[in-house]
């Protein structure tokens, strides 16, 4: 579409089940009670002069340009700040509301450069547009006189500048980091004509403030006072594409602004239903990766991972693939190949990838990076609820009463929902926290939780069998939904287990280390609130027990009749953009797409007859089972599209060792990641930018990804997979990615009304989106859960296992690991942009008792080992973790911390368990052996030689 | 396959179920190996030492491998 601003009401939609009908300028518009007279009047289609006010932030009344005449009453109201009534008639156009509005404008301008013509937002610049509205010809007071034109510029962020020159004090973007971030880094500081916006204290620029740069305040800016470099190095775009975020879970929708080919920014979409117009620092500024100078663009090949890569064309490198491919299965059988998927790709290519693996390679063997995430969510919610996904959409929290997050740090891995919790939150909702470190949500700027139970890594089921062991004692169990809901039996035999007097608080203390009296009060809190809902991450995932803690959560859930309605629920937050569509289309190796089982024949049959092929009904290798396999020469040959398993899987010297032993690793990739080091083949991959296809978010919510630009190689994934997969013969055609969409809606009930068109139409869809909900489904389980014949949930008795996992003399402290909010997951990405100016490397927080015991002090290089490696980091002293407690990011190869993590995994799926690996740290004086070693080989391995043209 | 980190699956997936008691816990570990491993997985298992495996898994070990 053509470059138009994004439309701006004026003031926030009002929440009201009545309405109110009312004249404007001859109009009626009717509208909910409670609507501003400005948001009325542009609804009908009439634009009221403003400069303070905008939709994303409640009306302030300040610019007095937005005054209107209202019959029967005094004066001219300001019209943001005026509710609609019943009857009201309404002139905006008279010639004494003329009169006035061009008198502030004269005094706004009076102050203002008068550099139009060579601004960055010339044209797309509210101040100069209300200039013209208004008819503003002359300035009676001139230039002359006191101003602050001279005031200078703060280009210390990365991605945008701040003019006060520009700075018409509307407070705009002070209200937006208030309202809609919930950060408060901005402030209106001195008064009058001393009025200016101010970043964190007066020494601070925005880049050492608290400002975390999500973009909100630029968004709200009516000038080019908070202005995109990139706009002002570029100009002004001229078109704009709806599309998808290709980084955390939330799945926030932007306008993808572009001159040409070139990308100009990306500005949150108002009407995206995951976001509503919000953003934060990775998905509003951190794209330039996907123009970054290491992108790999054309194929390339190798004999023998010792060698350097050769540059080829596209049909020397499939058909080398696809020949060595067909070579190891003739000799080894199908079993000795698979495929991974990627959470960050779209549906439609995560589907071709496992359709390649099981039809084309003729094995089950394929396997997601869910796998190390959230696969207990998976294995957990279906046991529990009968869907392997969480029940709610984003908008539910705004009518949660409690929150309680659990191994979550939403405001480092996704800020914009976060963002939300924290709006309702100063509505007055309370908060519960679960996590062994003092995340940001515990206490920040008009957020404190309720209770933080501190918990020992590890205890998670004990902990929320302790609060089970409570609410059902105190009697604060929802019996009625219970009853009704739930397999009766089931539940008496789960009450009798965490009745038991071991479970209770005070006898688990000494074990999960969270005061009794606080855990007692926390239940109690939960159990009693109208409204309550669980969130949580991969600190409840990534453990030996993380199935069992996702169905600890499914029982209290259900224990408190906290299913089925707004504001409640069981809620996982994924990673990844793309975790839930990758698991729904079929990534695990003993699911068919929409999560059946491959050994049910009629579903096998279903797939078989549309594909032509019969399919292995034995379950595939888990990706940890694939290196196993690897290693006693059983599994040669694997195919990897978007992962870096040698950065992000556990026991990177095993990982390592498994690739090392295949005889044909392809990478499909934007760059030469770790993974390719041990790679024969790399195809170069497309970023979310240069294809089109789906993404689902946490809320099962389905979304348009669409092109903005060519891919970069010349094909899209799922091109490149197809293309693969005709090099082996298959015969595939699909001639675009909307063709993949109706196969998985063909084949998958719960995508059965599922395409690019409805999508097109409707903006986004929640599966199950079929007969029964041909609209979609924001709230699952409404009037029945979806297991079995009769549709009761499932109370299952979760015994809390100690992992394996000890400290001990030799390794003293727990090790558990996590993500921060410039950075995303294994860094690929944001390592290649300007984010790198707040997280430059990863960091071993560790308390300072621990500290000071071993000699250390706030920026030391310490040696981080465990029983599995070492490696080196510098320590950051932080009183945020426990005593005996260390926490580091994954973000970087250089420390590749997963050297350190172990081969213990989630009894159930082998989601490894990252959050507790026994280490000890001690003081470094730089890299250790492997890191230096590590390094030596990543140069051997991506040597490139380029042959000449023939 | 290395059999003792199958040996160590098997039995943490057996130890998860052990609450049910033991009749049960055996049938949930066959139903569960059978639902999520791989065939070389369960061959190699079964052809493990048995004396690594809990009680339960053992057990478990025997009714999957006599079909």
């Amino acid at each position: 579409m053509a470059y138009e601003p994004q439309a701006d009401f004026g003031t926030p939609p009002a929440r009201s089940d009545t309405e109110a009908t009312l004249i404007i300028d001859g109009r009626a518009v009717t509208v909910p009670a409670g609507t501003s007279v400005m948001r009325a009047a542009a609804l009908s289609g009439g634009a009221i002069p403003k400069l303070c006010a905008t939709d994303s932030v409640a009306a302030y009344g300040s610019c007095r340009l937005c005054l209107v005449e209202i019959a029967g009453m005094k004066g001219t109201p300001a019209s943001c700040t005026t509710p609609v009534g019943d009857g009201m008639v309404v002139h905006t156009q008279t010639p004494r509301l003329q009169k006035l509005r061009k008198s502030v404008m004269e005094l706004y301008i009076s102050d203002h450069p008068l550099d139009c013509l060579t601004c960055s937002a010339n044209n797309d610049c509210e101040l100069q547009d209300q200039a013209a509205g208004v008819g503003l010809r002359d300035v009676r007071y001139g230039y002359g006189g006191a101003n602050h034109l001279a005031a200078e510029a703060d280009t210390s962020n990365p991605y945008f500048d701040f003019d006060p020159a520009k700075c018409i004090v509307c407070s705009r973007c002070v209200r937006a980091c208030e309202e809609v971030q919930g950060t408060f880094a901005l402030t209106l500081d001195g008064r009058g004509f001393d009025a200016k916006i101010s970043a964190g204290q007066a020494a601070d620029d925005f880049l050492s403030s608290e400002c975390v740069s999500c973009g909100a305040c630029v968004a709200a800016c009516p000038t080019a006072t908070l202005q995109e470099k990139a706009v002002i190095e570029i100009g002004k775009p001229e078109r704009s594409v709806i599309t998808t975020c290709a980084y955390c879970g939330v799945g926030c929708t932007f306008r993808a602004e572009m001159r040409g080919e070139q990308l100009v920014r990306m500005v949150p979409w108002k009407d995206g239903k995951a976001n509503h117009g919000h953003s934060c620092v990775k998905g509003r500024f951190a794209w330039g990766y996907a123009m970054h100078r290491d992108r790999i663009t054309q194929p390339m090949i190798r004999d023998h991972i010792d060698q350097p890569w050769r540059v080829v064309g596209w049909d020397e490198a499939l058909g080398f693939a696809a020949a060595r491919l067909t070579a190891i299965k003739a000799e080894h059988g199908a079993r000795a190949l698979g495929g991974i998927t990627s959470s960050r790709c779209t549906n439609e290519e995560t589907f071709l990838v496992q359709k390649l693996v099981r039809a084309g390679f003729g094995t089950n063997n394929v396997d997601t990076c869910a796998r190390v995430c959230h696969s207990p969510t998976g294995y957990g919610l279906k046991a529990t609820f009968g869907t392997s996904a969480g029940t709610q959409d984003f908008d539910s929290v705004m009518d949660a009463d409690v929150m309680l997050v659990i191994g979550a740090n939403p405001t480092d891995a996704h800020p914009v929902f976060a963002s939300a919790m924290k709006r309702r939150l100063r509505e007055g909702a309370q908060l519960i926290v679960i996590d062994p470190r003092r995340i940001d949500l515990v206490r920040m700027p008009h957020v404190a939780a309720a209770h933080h139970l501190a918990l020992q890594p590890g205890t998670n089921v004990a902990v929320l069998t302790a609060m089970a062991h409570v609410i059902v004692n105190e009697g604060l169990a929802d019996e009625a939904f219970i009853r009704e809901r739930c397999d009766w039996d089931e539940y008496q035999d789960w009450a009798r287990f965490v009745c038991d007097a071991r479970h209770s608080p005070e006898v688990l203390e000494p074990v999960t280390r969270v005061p009794a009296a606080d855990l007692r009060a926390a239940a109690r809190l939960y159990a009693e609130a109208r409204n309550a809902a669980i969130y949580y991450g991969l600190g409840v995932t990534e453990h030996s027990q993380g199935s069992s803690t996702v169905m600890a959560i499914a029982n209290l859930a259900m224990v408190t009749g906290n299913i089925g309605r707004s504001g409640v629920g069981v809620n996982p937050l994924r990673g990844q953009n793309n975790v839930q569509g990758a698991c729904d289309m079929g990534s695990f190796p003993h699911e068919l797409p929409g999560y059946r089982h491959i050994s049910d024949g009629a579903t096998r049959a279903l797939f078989e007859a549309d594909w032509g092929v019969t399919l292995d009904a034995e379950p595939g290798l888990r990706i940890p089972n694939m290196l196993d396999a690897a290693l006693d020469g059983s599994f040669r040959a694997l195919y990897i599209q978007g992962e870096d398993i040698l950065q992000s899987d556990p026991n990177t010297h095993h990982v390592a060792a498994g690739l090392k032993a295949m005889d044909c690793v392809i990478v499909h990739d934007l760059f030469l990641n770790e993974t390719a080091d041990y790679a024969h083949v790399f195809l170069p991959g497309s970023t979310f930018l240069e294809k089109t296809g789906t993404f689902t978010n946490a809320e099962r919510r389905i979304q348009m990804v669409r092109k903005v630009m060519e891919p970069a190689n010349g094909l899209e994934d799922w091109q490149v997979t197809q293309a693969l997969a005709n090099a082996m013969g298959l015969g595939w055609d699909y001639t675009d990615a909307a063709q993949i969409m109706d196969e998985v809606a063909r084949l998958t009930p719960s995508f059965a009304g599922v395409s690019h068109a409805a999508l097109d139409a409707a903006g986004s869809l929640q599966w199950p989106v079929n007969a029964d909900a041909p609209n979609g489904s924001p709230i699952m389980h409404v009037n029945g859960f979806a297991r079995g014949p009769n549709g009761k949930g499932k109370f299952v008795v979760t015994d809390y296992v100690p992992t394996d996992e000890r400290t001990g003399p030799r390794f003293p402290l727990l090790l558990t690991t996590g993500r921060i909010l410039s950075q995303y997951n294994v860094g690929a990405q944001t390592r290649r942009t300007a984010n790198v100016v707040w997280h430059e490397e990863d960091r071993l927080e560790i308390h300072l008792t621990d500290a000071e015991n071993r000699g250390l002090n706030d920026g030391d290089w310490v040696r981080l080992a465990s029983r599995t490696g070492a490696t080196t980091l510098r320590a950051m002293v932080t009183d945020r973790v426990a005593p005996g407690v260390v926490y580091t990011t994954f973000h970087h190869p250089a420390t590749q911390a997963n050297v350190v993590t172990t081969e213990f995994s989630d009894w159930a799926t082998n989601c490894p368990e990252y959050k507790v690996t026994a280490v000890e740290i001690s003081p470094s004086n730089g890299p250790s052996e492997w890191q230096a070693d590590y390094a030596a080989h990543s140069r051997q391995a991506r040597r490139i030689v380029t042959e000449p043209a023939a | 396959m290395d059999a003792a980190h199958l040996a160590t699956m098997a039995n943490q997936i057996a130890r998860n179920f052990a609450v049910q008691g033991d009749a049960a816990a055996i049938a949930a570990t066959v139903e569960h190996i059978t639902d999520f491993w791989e065939p070389r997985m369960k061959a190699a298992l079964f052809a493990s030492d048995q004396t690594a495996l809990s009680p339960i898994a053992r057990a478990a070990v025997a009714r999957l491998a006599g079909g």
